[in-house]
This record gives structure tokens, sequence and C-alpha cells, in this order.
């Protein structure tokens, strides 16, 4: 099998810059689906929704991390993720994930009818992704 | 003339100020440190962000779909002021140069009959401008107990913009932060968050560029995008301010150091002087009672 063609990816929060690496495929939790970005990719842009990013490294290594919400910046030579907040799987655990659980229900309270909606949702995503992420 | 027990004094108290500021010159110096490479990792998400944010908004354009945060309510009365200052003193001018800034906008637009609301991040803005407007501010932002700044920090003061503009309480949202130059200089400076300016938009852009898939479609996704770019662009308003702030506070402990070490040198020398003079006059006491006998 011919070595898939690698390309660049970023992974950025508003506080730093988790990973800039040489990668062959990033699967993205996108808002409408989950897609996996490979090199040549024609230029997208969408919003993410909170989940894994699961890379794999352009030396076969593979790395996950949890998104927080955020969008995707995807062109032809390199692809950039802008999450709201991440942290690789490792770095997670349950009480972290439960606070951002609790504070999202704080906010359900009192918030009018379509916010409701999305703001459940988001506790669904978050959960799904507790789920995902940390065995039980 | 103070007697040389309370020179003694004196310059045991001088000293003793000289330790503490010479300690707190060094603490800034640390924290300045931290606080510019929280200010350069932040970098790179403002600036994707500012990239992105200019191209979607090409895509969808004056079109009717553009969210109103980018297009602005169409009217001009009502301004919101964020005006962000440090929660501690002991760094220089650096408080009162942001709040005079603020403090010469809010005159400006009273003067044209504006109305004016103002949200104060940080208590020392707080502290100043509460004398001259006291009913004009709305709310005021404490993060105090906070020990880094964080994304939430940022996040909460966006949405708490937000909400405010969705219910219609303001037409133009205006931020007012301290730039940070250089450790010895900071610059107070306004930016206008909402209706957010697109930017200068390049017209000779490779068309290569523009041609996007959107997933939802653009308007969405800028639906999205505009309330983070707010809260990042407060996010990084605050970060400048932090390095500002310990910026000013390193210079101006190190004037203080600098001024106490000059008191302790000229207190000194009028001790000595002093204790030289004493001596004397004990000699000559003892010579004349001497020749005396």
């Amino acid at each position: 099998m011919v070595m898939a063609d690698s390309f660049n990816f970023e992974l950025v929060s508003p506080e730093r810059l988790l990973l800039s690496a040489q990668v062959t495929e990033v699967v993205i939790p996108a808002t409408e689906g989950e897609m996996t970005v490979m090199a040549n990719h024609a230029p997208t842009m969408t919003t993410v929704k909170p989940g894994v990013v699961t890379v794999k490294m352009a030396d076969g290594k593979s790395e996950r991390f949890a998104v927080f919400g955020g969008f995707a910046d995807i062109l032809p030579a390199g692809c950039t993720l802008l999450a709201e907040s991440a942290v690789h799987v490792d770095e997670l655990d349950s009480t972290v994930l439960e606070n951002r659980i609790a504070a999202v229900r704080a906010e359900l309270e009192g918030a009018g009818d379509e916010k409701k909606t999305r703001l459940e949702q988001f506790i669904a995503e978050l959960t799904k992704l507790g789920e995902v992420v940390i065995p039980a | 003339m103070p007697s040389l027990k309370d020179l003694k004094n004196r310059i045991a108290s001088v000293k003793a100020t000289q330790k503490i500021t010479k300690a707190m010159k060094m603490v800034a110096a640390a924290k300045l440190r931290r606080a510019q490479e929280a200010a350069e990792a932040a970098r790179p998400y403002s600036q994707r962000m500012a990239a992105v944010l200019d191209n979607i908004a090409q895509a969808v354009g004056a079109d009717d779909a553009a969210p109103r945060l980018m297009t602005g309510t169409g009217r001009d009365d009502t301004h919101l002021l964020i005006v962000c200052t440090a929660e501690r003193g002991l760094c220089g001018g650096f408080n009162s140069q942001i709040a005079r800034f603020a403090r010469d906008h809010v005159r400006k637009l009273l003067a044209q009959g504006k109305t004016v609301k103002i949200i104060c991040v940080g208590k020392k803005g707080f502290d100043i401008l509460r004398r001259e407007f006291a009913s004009l501010i709305i709310d005021r932002v404490d993060l105090r107990e906070v020990r880094k700044i964080g994304f939430e920090n940022a996040d909460r003061i966006g949405h708490k913009v937000i909400e405010l503009f969705e219910r219609g309480e303001f037409d133009v949202c205006t931020l007012f932060y301290s730039e940070f130059k250089s450790v010895i200089s900071q610059v107070p400076t306004s930016q206008q968050l909402i209706p957010a300016s697109a930017g200068p938009v390049a017209a000779e852009r490779d068309s290569a560029s523009a041609i996007y898939e959107y997933e939802p479609d653009a308007a969405a996704i800028l639906t999205d995008l505009i309330p983070r770019n707010i809260s990042v662009q407060i996010f990084r308003a605050l970060l400048e301010n932090v390095a500002g702030e310990m910026g000013a506070k390193m210079s101006a402990m190190d004037n203080a150091t600098r001024n106490a070490g000059e008191m302790i040198n000229k207190l000194t020398l009028n001790y000595n002087r002093q204790r030289q003079a004493q001596i004397t006059k004990e000699l000559i006491e003892i010579i004349s009672g001497a020749e005396a006998l």
C-alpha cells in the first residue's frame, strides 16, 4: 500500500496552540456528522460539536483530543481546528466533564425556548463524549 | 532639626520600604514574563479567527443574511463602553491612563447627545469612573479572585454583552484597554466590537481562497462565529492588559526602589554629619572643662 499523503494539521484553543504537526488523517466531529479529512480535501469550513478529534500522525501514531465546540477551516494544503476549548484525551477526567455539564445545566434554568433546545443538545453531546472517552 | 534617633528611625523605615518595592518589582517581572507568554500563546487563535471571519464575511457579503451583530442596528444612539483596567494599583499611571482615555470618549459622546452605558472590568477603573459617571455604569466585572485569566472569564463578559445587545440595550459597543507595546510603554486603545467591522476588505485577493464549501451554510457559521469572535477580542484585551499592568508595575516599582535608595543616601549623609557634630561638641565641652580647672 502506498503511504497516504500528509498535510499540516493545527489544533488551536484560545489559550494556546495544542498541536501543529504533519498528519495523514483527521476525524473531526462536525455539526452535520463526523468527517474524515485527508490530504487535498476540498476547501471546507464547518462548525464542530463537542466530541473527539482523532489525529493520525504522519509517523503512524495516533492521538485523540476532546474538543468542546469550535470550527474547522479545511484547505487542500492543511487543516486548522479552532476549538473553544480542547484537551488531550489522557488529561481529561470525568470531574472536568461533570463540571461542564453542571455549568450548562445552570445556564439552562431560565433560558429561552430556542436556547434551551440548543443547550439540551449540548448536554447530550457532552454526555456522549464522556461515554466515549472515559471507560466506565 | 531631627534628632539623631529620629534620623536613625527614618533610615530604617525607608530601608524597609525599599525592600518591599524591590520584592514587588521582582514579582512583577516574573508575572510579566508569564503574562507575555500567555498573550503570545493566545495569538494564533485570534489571528486565525480574524482570517476566517474575513473570509466568510466576504462570502456572505452585504447579504441580508448577515447577522445583526455584524451589521449593527442601523443606529448609533446608545453606546456601550467596556473599560478594562487592572484590579490593583501601585502600577504607575496605568489605570488612570485607560480611565482618562475612556472618560474623554464618554464626554465626547455625551456632548453629541448620545446615551452612554459603561461596563467596568477591574476595580481600579470602576473607582475612577464612578466619581464622574456613577449613573452610567450598568455593571462591573470583578476579576480579583482570578489568578490566571482564562478564556471562560472573557467568554462570560462576551455573553453578557451579546445578551444586552439582543435585548436592544445598545447600538454600538466599544472596548477600552491598554495595548502592550513594551515593558515601558502601554498605550490606551479603543476597539469597536459591535457592529463588528470586517476589517479592510482586500479587493485583490486571490480567488482561490474564496471558494469554500460551508457546512452548514455560510450565514449559520457566521452567526456562530461572531459571538465567539467578540469573546476572543475581549480575551485578547484582558491578556494585553495583564501584561501591561505588570510592565507598568515593574517600572513603577523600579522607580520607587531607586527613589528610596537616593533618600537613604541623603539621610545617611545627614545622620553622619550630625553624629560628627555631636562628637565635636562633646570634645569641646571636655576640653573647655579641662582648661577651666
